[in-house]
Parts: C-alpha cells; structure tokens; sequence
C-alpha cells in the first residue's frame, strides 16, 4: 500500500517527536473497498427468506391513540407480520447511557413504537413486514388508526410557560427546581441544571461595559447520506443477530436486549459499514420491530427508513434559545459571564442542554459565572446527538457577545482572545481544571495565518473569528491484535469506522509496534468477538480506541521479548524492545519480522490485548477565521474564504485529521446559513427532503483551509486529543461576526439565511435612510 | 401487482438480462435483482446523487429511472470502473487524497467526476464544483472530494501525453 506524503494546507509540527508512522498520511485499509463499491453498508445485506418492512408513522405533531386497527393490513397477500408497542414487551423506565447522552428506556420503547400517545409527526405507530417492501407499503395504508388530535407545543420558549400543552403527565421536573415551582404538577421542563461559580453579583458590578443578547437557533439535523437501516434475525434458538449501521454496536445490543427483555448474550449486533452518523447512528429505531417481526416469521427481517422519515422522526439536534451576558472591564478583562440556555428535547428528555451548559463559557477564564440550562419536551422528534452537542448553540451566543464587545471597546477579538483565553489550570463555571489546552495556540495560529494577514477589500465584505470549545470522551474500548508468522498482525476493534479510524487505531498499533501501518490488517467486529467498547462519538476512537491499540502493542511487545529470551535462552529481563528491534544479550537481535517467524515453531500464539477506560481526554479548542460577501439585494451570504484553526494534540493520519476539520467545519456552515426545520402550525416539517432541507453542496464553498496545532494532550501515549467534533462549533458565530463587519448587523437567529439577512439590511436600510 | 417485464440492457459492457415489475426503479434492480450494491440510496426522490450511474454515458440518478426504461440502453456503474487488477485514476486519486470519510456517497461522486472528466478533461475548480454541485457529501466538506478530482484530471492528461 502506498503511502502518500504531502502536507495539504496544514502546519503540522510532527518534526518533534520521532514517530515513523504517526503524522504519515497512509491510504486508508477499507479504501480501496469504498472506492469501488465493494464495501457492504447496513442496506446491502440480504439474506434466505428476508422479509421486508415498512413503518407507518404518524400524520399528527401531537395526538392520542384511540384505536388500531391492523385486521385488513394482515389480510393483504404478501404480508407475514404488523407490529404495534403492544408486541413490545413492557418495560420500566430506567436510565441508560448511551455513551453520547442518557435514554430512558420506557421512552426508548415509546420511540421505538408509539404508546398511547404520538409526540411528534412521522413518530413511529405500526410497522409490517412483507415479501417485498412494495407491498409492506401497501399494507401500511390499509391499517387503520383513530386519533383523537391535541395542540402541539412547536417552540422551546412556548412549551416552558404555565398552560402550555403537555406531552407527558406524568413528567416534573428534576434538578435544581425553586421551591414555588415544584409543585407536583405536569410540565414540559424536563430537569434544569445550574452552575455557579465566585460571586455573579460582584462580577457584574465591577465591570466598566455589560452586554446581555438572546440567541434563538433553528433544529438542525445530523444530515448523514446514509438512511437508517437494521436487519434482524430471531432465531428459534433464541439468539438475536442484528445487521446493522450503527455508531456503537455495544449500544444497540444494548438498547435491544433492554427493550426486548433478554439478556445481553443473546443479542449479536454485526456492524455493517456506515454512511454517516455524527450522533444520529447510535439510538435504535426500527430494529426493536424488526426482531420481533422477525420472531413471529422465523425469517430475518430488513427496514430502510425513508428520506422523509429521516428527517422527521431521527435526529434532530435541538433548536435553542440561548440568553448570554457578559461583563468585561473596559481594558477587555472578562469579569463575569450569566447564561440562560433552554434546549428543545423534542419528544422525551435527554437534549444535550448539560453539554451546553459546560462549553458556555468554556474557552474564557471567566471568573464569576453562573450558567442556567433548561430541558425541555416538545412536540418534534426526539433530539439526539449532533457533533459537539450542545456547544454551537452557546458558541453562536458567547462568541458574538464577545464580538459586540470588542467592536464597542476597539479591541481585537484576537488579543481578546489571547487575553481572556482558557490556559492550563482555568476553572471552568461548571468545575473542572483544564489541564495542558492550546486554546491560545488556536488563536495565534489564525493571528499568524496569511489569511489574517492578508486585507480583504470590497463593499459588503466583512471578516469574523470564532472560537469553540469540545470536552472529548474517553470511555471504554477493546482491541485485540494476532501476530502472524509473515510479520503483520491482525487487529480487531469495537470501534466502527466512519472516518478512517481504521488506519488511525493501526498506525498507533503499528507505532507501537515499529512496523509500517500497510503492516497492519485491521477489522471490525461485532459483539461476540471483540470486548465491550463503546459508540463512535465523542471524538473519542482515536483517543480511546487508539490507547487500547497502544496496549495491545505494549502486551506483544512483552511477549515478544518471552519469546526471544527463550529462543536466546536467558532472562527476559535481558532483553528489551526498541522501534521494532528485540534486542538481547551479547548484541543478539531480532527484527520484528524475523522473530514473528519463529513464533509458530517456538511456542504459544501471540496474541495482544489492549483495553482502555482513561478519562482524560483533553478538551479540544479551535478558532475560525471566515471571509464573506453579503448581496445587499438578496440577503444571500457568500463565504470568500475559511481558515479553521484547531488543537488536535497529535494529529495520527493528518489528511483525516484536515478532513474532520473541514467537514465539521462545513456542517457549522450549514447551520450557519440554511438549515432548519420549517414546520407550519399544524406541527407539519414542510422541508423533509434534501432538496428543502438544504445541506451545502461543493458549490457553495471554497476550499476549507484547515491548520493542525499540535499541543500533545498529557493524558494520552501519544498525545492525541479527540479532533472531530468541535470543527462544527465556530462557524455559525464567526459567519455572524463577518456579517456584521460586511453590513453592520448583527444576527441573533439561526440560520442567516437570505431573507433573514436581507430583512435585517431592510430593517437597517429603513432606519437609516440608505442601509450601511 | 403488475406483471414483471423482461428487460435487456448492457451493464459494464455486459449483456444481462433481468426480470422486473414496472414500479421498480433502476435503482432498486441494480441492488436488490442484480446485487450491485455499490451504487447507494441517501433518498430516492433525486436530490443527493448517491445513486448516480452513466446511462448510455450521461450521469442519472438511477433512482429516478424505471428500470423497464432502460430497455437496450448501456449502463455503467461503479463496480465497472476500476480496470481488472488496478483502479482507475479516479479512485487512486479519492484514496491518495483522502477524500471519503463515511464513503456512502464515494461512488456517486466517482461517477458524476467521470462523466465530467470525460466531456472535459481539465476542468476548472469552479467547473468541479458546478458539475457536481448535485451529489451530497456531509462528511468532507467537498475540499478533498474536489482536489481528487483535479489530481484524476492531470493524472489522466499525463498519459494521454
Ligand atoms: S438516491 Fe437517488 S438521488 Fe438520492
Ligand atoms: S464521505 Fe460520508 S457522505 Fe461523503
């Protein structure tokens, strides 16, 4: 396998550190199956005897089930099995984590198929498996459902006040409730989270200028290319094997041996490639359906959700309404900082609100703060991860809070930044100590860059920066590797791939090992032959999954030198290993290569076996730089030029690295500048199509200039920080803050789409006679 | 349900024949009839080009053709573009160039890049960009997917010299 070496746009630092494979940019092990169509995605399988199903989702936001009436569906030629949540077995409610976000499993089961109530349209009501989806489409229209409609809550802010409609009576709220509002009565506020630190009060009275702004931004949803898929099979013996593309394949045995009632064994989850997730692949959604459809056929059964149904009744990430003051000194100094932060959690609690309330004021050593978040239920789809989740909500609010804050003091947000920035051991409001960041590292990266360097001329052009701030997660993850007599070594992981990590988790085997990454084959497995590891997400594998790769490297390490002392015949405490050399006494040595010939014929296989479970996963920071053009006649805003600077502690496979970096990086755009969910009164998503629900496309943008900063992550062998998810976190305030350099408004809803802008500019226009 | 037709096409510069109800699109005959599963679905209504496929040398959302439509037409999908033992400069440059993450919308993006490379072999990056301005990518941001392209297009200029 060739390996290809040239730097795109990036400055890595890697010269150092002495690493041979780590910071080369090898082809990818799955590539050359992906470029050619061979590689089989969760929609790819079929099986003998596969049914097919279809779900039949509800045309109502919000509505009581009266009756169901499934009795002419299964009467239809073809059809082998309808489902409703009265073939799910029942189950309590009980908190499970997810890994990226809690679930309560009565509520995952009421997702799963609706209960007594449907919470949102497209929420799932019936489904049916048949000889062919053709005609489980067909059997859907002919179930028959009463409902008995209700008023659907569509906003955050609505669904919060007294006399608000409710979706749950039997929800109240948790957390740090004030003693007049607890009384048991029925809410939408699902749990509210505060954290305080110094004297807010005293903060506020020493500063020289205060701004406070509220923020309103759209739901948004994941966008993954690939829709959702599961293939399950319940067999007479019991045992449950599930096809799957899924972030976490210990997460769905998980959520399907908890919502069908067996025990974790009998559940095997077969990860399949997967097209996308970015926090939207890890909950089940029709996979429940399918294995008892499948139970009742004896045959496997196969669901594809359909676009629409993606968008409607997946994902979403919440829309928010977000309040940020903040009090500065007039030299810039930062003296206190108060968010109020309500998160739509859709239909069930769980929104990713106590994310947000971490990252607020993340990036800033902000000395007194009091940050208050808000879970709240609504009738949209229940919200799930997306990228960072939480953080570019709060971003868009903080950062362009410090941008009017610059502007009204003449300060540089950059020297700003660098004056007020996170560094290694600021208190965050919510508690912890950071650690070695290179938060400042960002910003001086994009001060330093040409971009920033360079003058931008031109009428309604503007330039803005951003900063963001990630926590990472660490978790648990398994790897195990076999050396093979030919010198390479096979290593199995938990991790499913999404991005790469396949070639990451290697070259840090392969490091660890001093042999090449081509050296490396590496698969992964389902649930049955690999240890416990938990979801794709939280920018977690290349830390977790690539430590637990380090250990198993460090456990052939150690058995190799066994080996040899055996073979050499002295103490093996004589012989150490060393960038792929054994070496023993009197000079003796061994290439890895050489003594994995000798391992079949000297003894025991060789095997290694790595775990991790380390929570120190350095928190990731990056600072954007963007360049626009605003058409002062439609609104429409064109971005001219993006620079992303980030810490990625070691950037393992750059060229993925960058790619993390610019797809993230144009997820933010999105959000920036088009997407949302539109629903009409009724509660209705008018746009669930990727025509409507308009994702950025390679004409909208130019290159995304990505720049590494390397500041090693003390908490990790090689230094590595989790890159992919806090590229998404910038862009909308940074497109906001460039905005109002080209047109001097300012933005406080997202998207800024073009009439949005454009009846900002108007309103603007009219107040001052002639616009600008 | 209707009777099943009998279609004759060229696949990858093969005669098949297949069998097929008038509702099924080319699309979903490719993947479930003929088990090509590299051409993949991301919405089957024609707005993200994961489906894409050259019909007698035109890129097509394949899940927006009948496949009773394709009677005597010439078809090309990307398990057809790799030559026997190698790959196409295409896909040596999505790989070198690390222009896929997830990959579910790879081939799509290898197809609609041929047929542009083919109408011009040394395009601009905006024309790049135009031209495959209908395939969706939410994983990369397009930089490298574009890049890829460019380098396929001076790869191939090279041995054309
Ligand atoms: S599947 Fe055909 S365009 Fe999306
Ligand atoms: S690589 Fe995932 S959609 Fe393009």
């Amino acid at each position: 396998m060739a390996t290809v070496d040239k730097p795109q746009s990036a400055t890595a630092d890697a010269g150092a550190r002495d690493y041979k494979v780590i910071g080369t940019r090898p082809i990818r092990h799955d590539g050359v199956d992906k470029v050619t169509g061979r590689a089989r995605y969760g929609a790819d399988i079929a099986l003998t005897g596969m049914l097919h199903g279809a779900v039949l989702r509800s045309p109502h936001a919000h509505a009581k089930i009266l009756s169901i009436d499934t009795s002419a569906a299964k009467k239809l030629p073809g059809v082998r099995a309808v489902v409703t949540h009265a073939d799910l077995p029942d189950v309590a409610s009980k908190v499970a984590d997810l890994g990226e976000g809690m679930f309560d499993l009565r509520d995952l089961s009421r997702n799963v198929l609706a209960h007594d109530k449907v919470l949102y349209r497209g929420h799932a009501v019936a489904a049916v498996a048949a000889d062919n989806v053709h005609i489980a489409d067909e059997a859907l229209r002919l179930i028959e459902v009463k409902y008995e409609v209700l008023t659907p809550v569509m906003d955050v802010v609505e669904a919060m006040q007294d006399g608000a409609p409710i979706l749950h009576d039997d929800l109240r709220t948790e957390g740090f409730v004030s003693s007049d509002d607890a009384a048991d009565k029925p809410t939408n506020i699902a749990k509210v989270f505060l954290h305080e630190k110094g004297n807010l009060e005293q903060g506020f009275a020493e500063a020289d200028l205060v701004i406070e702004r509220e923020i309103r931004t759209a739901t948004v949803h994941q966008g993954y290319i690939e829709p959702h898929n599961a293939t399950v099979h319940w067999n007479a013996d019991g045992q449950i094997t599930c096809w799957i593309s899924t972030q976490g394949s210990f997460v769905v045995r998980e959520q399907l041996a908890g919502l069908l009632q067996v025990p974790v064994s009998r559940v095997r989850v077969i990860p399949m490639e997967i097209g996308g997730g970015f926090g939207g692949k890890i909950p089940v959604y029709m996979a429940p359906a399918a294995a008892i459809m499948s139970k009742m056929t004896g045959r496997p059964v196969k669901m594809i959700m359909d676009r629409a149904a993606v968008l409607e009744a997946t994902g979403p990430t919440p829309g928010s309404c977000v309040r940020v003051k903040l009090g500065v000194k007039s030299d810039g100094t930062i003296v206190a900082g108060d968010a109020w932060i309500a998160f739509e959690a859709g239909a069930f609690p769980g929104s990713p609100v106590p994310a947000g309330c971490m990252c607020v004021f993340a990036c800033y050593d902000v000395p007194n703060g009091r940050v208050q978040g808000f879970d709240v239920v609504l009738n949209r789809p229940a919200t799930k991860a997306y990228r960072a989740p939480g953080a570019t909500q709060v971003a868009m609010a903080t950062e362009t809070v410090i941008d009017e804050i610059c502007e009204q003091l003449k300060l540089d947000p950059l020297e700003f930044r660098l004056k007020n920035g996170a560094r290694e051991g600021t208190r965050r409001v919510d508690g912890p100590v950071f650690a070695r960041i290179g938060m400042l590292e960002t910003v001086k990266a994009i001060r330093d860059s040409e971009h920033w360097q360079s003058t931008l001329d031109g009428k309604w052009r503007g330039r803005g920066v951003a900063s963001g701030y990630w926590f990472n997660a660490g978790l648990k993850s398994a790897v195990t590797a076999s050396v093979n007599a030919d010198g390479r070594v096979s290593m199995l992981e938990g991790s499913t791939d999404i991005g790469g990590s396949r070639a990451s988790i290697s070259m840090m085997l392969a490091e660890t090992l001093g042999i090449g990454a081509e050296d490396i084959t590496p698969a992964v497995v389902d649930t049955d032959s690999i240890g416990y590891t938990d979801v794709t997400g939280g920018s977690r594998v290349t830390y977790a999954t690539g430590w637990a790769a380090y250990e198993a490297g460090l456990d052939i390490q150690r058995q190799m030198c066994e080996r040899a002392a055996s073979i050499w015949d002295c103490d093996s405490k004589d012989v150490t290993f060393a960038a792929g050399t054994i070496s023993g006494p009197e000079g003796k040595s061994f290439s890895f290569k050489e003594l994995a010939q000798k391992v079949q014929s000297s003894g025991d296989p060789v095997i290694g076996r790595g775990v991790s479970d380390h929570n120190e996963p350095g928190g990731a920071f990056a600072t954007h730089c963007v360049d626009v053009e605003v058409d002062p006649e439609t609104g429409k805003v064109t971005i001219l030029r993006y620079t992303a600077a980030q810490d990625v502690g070691t950037a393992i496979h750059p060229a993925y690295v960058e790619g993390q970096i610019q797809g993230g990086t144009v997820q933010g755009i999105g959000w920036a500048i088009n997407e949302e969910y539109f629903y009409d009164k009724e509660g209705r998503m008018r746009n669930a199509s990727l025509l409507d629900y308009r994702m950025p496309t390679c004409y909208d943008l130019p290159m995304i200039d990505a720049l590494i900063v390397e500041v090693p992550n003390p908490g990790h062998p090689y230094g590595v920080r989790g890159v992919g998810e806090v590229p998404i976190v910038p862009p909308p305030a940074a497109l906001a803050n460039a905005i109002h350099a080209a047109t001097g408004i300012r933005m406080t809803s997202l998207p800024m789409s073009p009439p949005k802008v454009l009846h900002e500019l108007l309103k603007a226009r009219a107040a001052s006679g002639n616009g600008k | 349900m209707a009777k099943k037709q009998v279609v004759s096409t060229t696949i990858n510069g093969q005669q098949e024949e297949f069998l097929c109800e008038p509702r099924q699109t080319l699309l979903e005959v490719l993947r479930d009839v003929l088990d090509m599963t590299g051409t993949k679905e991301g919405c089957s209504n024609g707005n993200c080009g994961a489906c894409t496929v050259l019909l007698n040398g035109r890129p097509i959302d394949s899940c927006l053709v009948l496949a009773v439509e394709v009677e005597g037409a010439e078809i090309e999908t990307i398990e057809g573009v790799a030559p026997a033992g190698g790959l196409h400069p295409l896909q040596t440059a999505f790989l070198e160039q690390a222009a896929l993450q997830c990959g579910i919308c790879t081939p799509g993006f290898i197809m609609q890049a041929k047929a542009l490379l083919e109408q011009k072999p040394n395009p601009t990056e905006r024309e790049i960009r135009f031209y495959l301005a209908g395939n969706l990518c939410r994983c990369t941001g397009y930089d490298k997917i574009v890049r890829a392209v460019q380098q396929a297009a001076t790869a191939q200029q090279e041995v054309q010299v």
